[in-house]
């Protein structure tokens, strides 16, 4: 094993290597480094990196904890004390945390080394990272197309072995599809599984922060670490946190899975659904059981989303007023034109988009016919999902109802990129978890383009889906292909 | 439902203390209406028995103990500043 063949490596290969002493974190950082150097030029995954910052943890790395001496990727919206933390928009372009998020100071407690601030779509608002006021990420499975979004810089850093694992957030979608669409793994936490402490916030009713990995097991990993109660996100839920490796393994008899006949739409892509009709006949060989169920309000499910999502990113963007941080417009001539020319300046077009939707939604007399309304139409979808749940331990879809997409092919018209959350989004609304891994590909203009599967749980039942992904991940090889970069 | 024509772009930007060239104004405008169009499916749906669900899965009046924690200094809460003098963040004029 030579550092040049490191970065290849899953977490749990590389945790083995590190443990035998037959490799030293700060030989893995280098590695890394080398590595970025090379590829990152063409992918652009990575926002800004402190290789120094790393190698000084990487020296003092504790081998015996869950993730002694692993770097992890981190989205820039995810503070890391002392390294920027911009959400890719203009108006943080000079911000700094003062502090570490819950989920980066539990890394740390597990021995994980957070290396890298990874692109985004503005704000975590987008699904290709084109929102992005930095730079494009490239797929690189297809340097002409899109990686996802909103964590397209995590979920192709991981593909293209510049990470070995990634966080992300995930408020509609924003980790799964992502993972999906540059193919590796991407897991939604349940609701209030995973501390938003230090997180920036976009509609805390829906946001968790999630793994993005080369393998089902490097997630659980991750997972071990990140999730559990934080007396400072008081949404965060009050559980014990199970060891999510320990239930791996076993074949899936007894196991109940789910067709939502809903999500049999016009309009995923054939590739996609033929790749999803055999990795489900692969389930059943693997001893599960595949049911028909119904989640009848699955059609409202990207109007109650872009709603709600919209209200409350109106609501929390509020703070960005270039008082206290951030960009201030010059030499403004009152408070009005300090706000409305600092924002106006600070914000890119999808952001901007999204308040306005979301002070109209808001606003005296349209509240109930919107907000209100979606908030119903949003418990609705929650029953859908306890109901099937009566029934399956899982339901089984495509993450994304197509392959990557190439740039531009969607940014003139907003409502069509909202179209590509339409099998993630209700899980957020309904607060379950979720989880996205590879299970084939699409062949496009010459290219293998990734397919993801997406399994969905019912709350806290993360355990149950990760033992299902990696009961169809060890038994088919769609994990092992890597692009050729 | 509320017809989708009601939403006037420019004032609701001035609500949201938000300002946009006239090209985005005009933008949103067309792009915002056909979202709402779309939203208006909702009208659709019978809610006269449903509760709202602000969040999913409920968690009901949490609380903490109210103890003093040692927390940022004034000069590290200042770092990001955009303008500041004397400890203190220098903000816009609001008074005459």
């Amino acid at each position: 094993m030579t550092g040049a063949d490191l970065p290849a490596l899953s977490i749990a290969e590389l945790q083995r290597l590190l443990r035998h002493r037959e490799v030293s974190p700060r030989e893995v950082i280098d590695a890394l480094q080398t590595r970025i150097a090379s590829i990152d030029p063409q992918i652009g995954a990575y926002l800004s990196i402190d290789f120094e910052a790393a190698a000084k943890e990487a020296e003092k790395a504790n081998l015996t904890l869950p993730l002694g001496g692993v770097p992890i990727a981190i989205k820039d919206i995810i503070s890391v004390a002392g390294q920027p933390c911009t959400c890719a928009s203009k108006i943080l372009h000079n911000y700094r945390a003062l502090y570490d998020a819950t989920v980066i100071h539990k890394l740390r407690a597990a021995g994980a080394i957070p290396l890298g601030k990874m692109n985004m779509d503005e704000f975590a608002m987008g699904s290709s990272t084109e929102n992005s006021s930095v730079k494009l990420t490239r797929n690189p499975w297809d340097l002409s197309r899109v990686p996802g979004g909103s964590s397209g810089g995590s979920a192709a850093a991981v593909a293209a072995n510049e990470a070995f694992g990634a966080l992300g957030t995930d408020t509609g979608g924003s980790v799964r599809q992502p993972a999906a669409i540059s193919g590796v793994v991407g897991v939604k936490p349940t609701y209030g599984r995973v501390s938003r402490f230090g997180v920036v916030a976009f509609a805390s009713s829906l946001d968790q922060v999630g793994p993005l990995t080369k393998t089902v097991r490097d997630s659980a990993l991750i997972l071990n670490a990140i999730a559990g109660h934080d007396p400072q996100d008081t949404t965060s839920l009050n559980e014990p946190v199970p060891d999510y490796t320990a239930t791996l393994g076993g074949d899936l008899r007894g196991t109940r899975l789910g067709l939502p006949k809903e999500y049999m739409i016009e309009g995923i892509d054939p590739q996609v659904k033929k790749a999803v009709d055999a990795a489900v006949k692969h389930l059943q060989t693997l001893g599960a059981q595949i049911i028909d169920v119904s989640l009848p309000h699955t059609e409202y499910a990207i109007a109650v989303y872009y709603i709600l999502a919209t209200a409350e990113a109106s609501a929390n963007l509020a703070r960005f007023d270039g008082v206290r941080y951030g960009h201030r417009a010059d030499n403004p001539i009152n408070l009005l034109d300090h706000y409305g020319r600092t924002r106006g300046e600070g914000f890119g077009p999808e952001v901007k988009r999204r308040i306005i939707l979301g002070t109209y939604v808001l606003s005296s007399g349209y509240y109930d016919a919107y907000y209100l309304r979606a908030q119903k139409v949003r418990e609705l979808i929650r029953q859908d999902f306890a109901k099937a749940f009566e029934t399956v331990d899982a339901l089984v879809s495509p993450t994304s109802p197509g392959p990557a997409f190439k740039f531009g092919e969607r940014t003139a018209d907003p409502l069509q990129m909202y179209l590509a959350d339409i099998f993630t989004n209700a899980g957020n609304l309904a607060g379950i978890c979720g989880i996205s891994l590879p299970c084939g590909f699409a062949e496009v203009e010459g290219k293998q383009l990734p397919i993801g599967l997406q399994l969905q749980g019912k709350v806290l039942d993360e355990a149950r889906i990760l033992q299902i992904a990696y009961a169809y991940e060890q038994s088919t090889d769609w994990h092992k292909a890597r692009p050729t970069l | 439902m509320s017809k989708t024509t009601d939403l006037d772009v420019a004032y609701v930007a001035e609500l949201a203390r938000l300002n946009l060239t006239d090209d985005e104004t005009q933008l949103f405008q067309k792009q915002l209406g056909d979202i709402l169009k779309y939203a208006a499916k909702l009208g659709e749906v019978d809610v006269s028995h449903v509760e709202a669900a602000a969040h999913a899965v409920p968690v009901f009046n949490v609380f903490r103990e109210d103890e003093p924690r040692d927390w940022f200094t004034a000069e590290e809460a200042l770092r990001n500043a955009p303008r500041k003098a004397n400890n203190l963040f220098i903000v816009t004029k609001v008074v005459e």
